[in-house]
């Protein structure tokens, strides 16, 4: 066990894995002054500028030129600096990437972490505050991970660059700083959920710096005599359907929470799932949170005005116990 | 078989491959048209092969290639078995990709072909991967990449080349220019002094070939790959060609001036270019015919091979895709 934070525990992640596997790369902009927010920080002294590579600011290239590499035997983890950039590398993601290894009829794999840091932080406004998650998730070929926790972090990047298909790795900005207790032993399995909180009351799902938001908000119902129980979903696609599943079946209430935009977010495809395979267990009418469908401002009063809040989260919950929130 | 300082016997080889990727276009026109057998779209190189056949001669095995949605010629000249391409023409169990691809992402790893490309421009970026994959591993292979003139108009022409550029990579950067980007003609869509001049803005050696003289572009294509092999770093290399059919099978052409197409196969054509040189070389007429004859009864019996294979299985809708959050576990 060791104290770290969710950019050490990243670094962490990569810095083992590049010790064990000669063909693990990264690459991206700034990656040798350690990555816009640190989390590369030493790696270029470490393992020189080959394989922690400094990219010009050419998000498609990186991307293409990723996906070329690891067709030809490396593995490469992929700097996007922000989520909202990797949009000027959506053909190469999701029309080359997610697609080689089924279009070439089994002959190429693609091993690959598109690193994407996600997510509202401090007045960035609307073009560096983007909660994507939910499109690529829509993109068979592709994995999509969202951890919420340093150890999270640490084991999920860890799983997701041994994996030999390409992954989608949301980190979230607002949590580079956050300290937690990392099991460096405690290996994820893509797809598993994390249960943050039992409670036999109300099922809370969320995930990425939500989840966090989530576990606030059981602490705040349990001070109200109301017990939840908060799943961390840790990854959209796969995602843990048992555990969501026997969760509403024990107890009748669900809560769905997300930063994104709640309109074709991907807790409409929690709820509409639970509708179909739980649907005769719910007790009561289901809540969806996301952002509304605008856009992410930079003065803080109207950024806030998207957040959906651990106040916001409880207060859900208690709507669907028939009670009203106080 | 060396007359001169003519070398015959690459001469007959590059005569056979271009016959050999003309006969295959043909067949896979007659099962698209006559047999409809061939559903989606092909995109012919029928003018162009002396692109494909003169480039990959200096190519070994090992060495990658990535190429573009008119790539049938590219993928052969790589060495594909052509049973195996037309089966994936007409989506049949044991085609190169299973039958998942078709003409548009035909590849044969086992040739180390990367794959044709459905994205104009996009196969720029990842053959400059693979270059710096090979960079990375310390491997002797170099990378040909083929895009068309439509490509220099992408994003990905600037970046893939940059890469190259930047990271010193063992690549030769190829426009294959038909002069047609799909149905309009590239001049009037394009500024400046064309490909080349870009690429050489970039830092590029660039090199320009008259594409329909098979001999030149295997002669200029050998220096090039020589010097990548010996560590001089990536090249463009300006392929001039014609595309005598039209942007796909079905496309009649009809935007281009009267007896233009027909002039250039008359006048310009690959094949009887090298014809002409083999026959001043003294080889036989008779000879030529049955390089000619051999072709064509090759890709006869590749579209027979490929008409009598099954589909594939419906399972492998599902197979490939993934293996965390696989469809075949969980497609819902």
């Amino acid at each position: 066990m060791a104290t770290m934070t969710y950019s050490e525990a990243a670094r962490t992640a990569v810095r083992e894995a590049m010790q064990t596997d000669a063909t693990v790369w990264c690459v991206g902009e700034d990656l040798g002054r350690g990555g816009v927010f640190g989390q590369y920080k030493g790696l270029q002294e470490e393992f020189g500028a080959a394989r922690v590579c400094d990219a010009p600011i050419s998000e498609a290239a990186i991307m293409g030129a990723a996906f070329g590499a690891a067709m030809a035997g490396t593995r490469p983890i992929v700097e996007m600096r922000f989520s909202d950039f990797a949009l000027c590398a959506v053909d190469e993601l999701v029309n080359q990437i997610a697609k080689a290894r089924f279009m070439f009829g089994g002959q190429s794999r693609a091993p690959m972490v598109i690193r994407e840091p996600m997510g509202m932080w401090r007045s960035s406004a609307a073009q560096h505050s983007q909660s994507l998650e939910s499109w690529y998730a829509h993109i068979p070929g592709l994995s999509v991970i969202c951890p919420s926790t340093p150890q999270d972090n640490y084991s999920l990047l860890k799983a997701a660059i041994q994996c030999d298909d390409p992954i989608v790795y949301f980190e979230h900005k607002n949590i580079w700083g956050l300290e937690g207790e990392v099991d460096l032993d405690e290996d994820a399995e893509i797809g598993k959920a994390r249960i943050r909180r039992n409670g036999g009351d109300v099922t809370i799902v969320s995930w990425s710096e939500t989840a966090n938001r989530a576990a606030e908000a059981a602490e705040q119902l349990a001070a109200q005599g109301v017990s939840a129980q908060v799943i961390d979903l840790r990854s959209l696609w796969p995602w843990d359907k048992p555990a969501v599943l026997d969760s509403v079946r024990k107890t009748g209430r669900l809560v769905v929470a997300h930063e994104s935009v709640a309109v074709g977010g991907f807790g409409a495809e929690v709820v509409a799932t639970v509708s179909e395979q739980a649907g005769d267990s719910l007790q009561g009418r289901v809540r969806r949170l996301g952002a509304p469908r605008s856009l992410i401002a930079y003065a803080p009063n109207l950024e806030d005005k998207m957040r959906v809040t651990s106040a916001m989260i409880a207060d859900a919950a208690l709507q669907t116990l028939g009670r009203t929130p106080t | 078989m060396t007359k001169g300082n003519f070398d015959t016997a690459r001469g007959l080889a590059l005569l056979t491959m271009m016959e050999r990727i003309r006969a295959f276009e043909e067949q896979a026109i007659l099962a698209a048209e006559r047999d409809k057998l061939v559903l989606g779209a092909i995109h012919p190189s029928i003018g162009q092969e002396a692109a494909a056949a003169g480039l990959i001669w200096s190519l070994v095995k090992d060495d990658y290639l990535i190429s573009t949605h008119r790539g049938h010629g590219h993928t052969l000249a790589k060495g594909a078995d052509p049973a195996a391409m037309m089966r994936e023409l007409l989506g049949r169990e044991g085609g190169c990709c299973g039958g998942k691809g078709g003409s548009m992402h035909i590849a044969d790893f086992g040739v180390n072909m990367l794959g044709a490309n459905g994205v104009v421009g996009a196969n720029i970026t990842i053959g400059a991967g693979a270059a710096h994959a090979v960079k990375l591993l310390g491997g002797d292979q170099i990378v040909v990449d083929i895009f068309g003139d439509g490509a220099a108009n992408r994003g990905p022409f600037l970046e893939g080349i940059n890469w190259g550029v930047i990271f010193d990579l063992p690549i030769l950067f190829v426009c294959e220019d038909n002069q047609y980007a799909a149905t309009t003609h590239t001049k009037d869509v394009t500024g400046g002094d064309g490909p080349a001049a870009r690429a050489q803005a970039l830092g590029l050696r660039a090199t320009g070939v008259d594409g329909n003289d098979a001999e030149t572009v295997a002669d200029t294509g050998a220096e090039i790959v020589q010097r990548i092999r010996d560590g001089g770093g990536p090249e463009f290399l300006h392929v001039i060609t014609y595309r005598q059919k039209g942007h796909t099978s079905f496309d009649q052409a009809a935007y281009r001036p009267d007896g233009e197409a027909a002039a250039r196969a008359a006048t310009d054509d690959p094949i009887q270019r090298q014809k002409d040189v083999l026959t001043t070389a003294g080889i036989a007429a008779a000879d030529l015919a049955a390089i000619h004859d051999d072709a064509r009864a090759e890709m006869i019996e590749a579209l027979r091979l490929a008409a009598a294979s099954p589909f594939p299985s419906t399972d492998t809708a599902f197979v490939d895709v993934q293996d965390v959050g696989s469809p075949a576990v969980e497609a819902y």
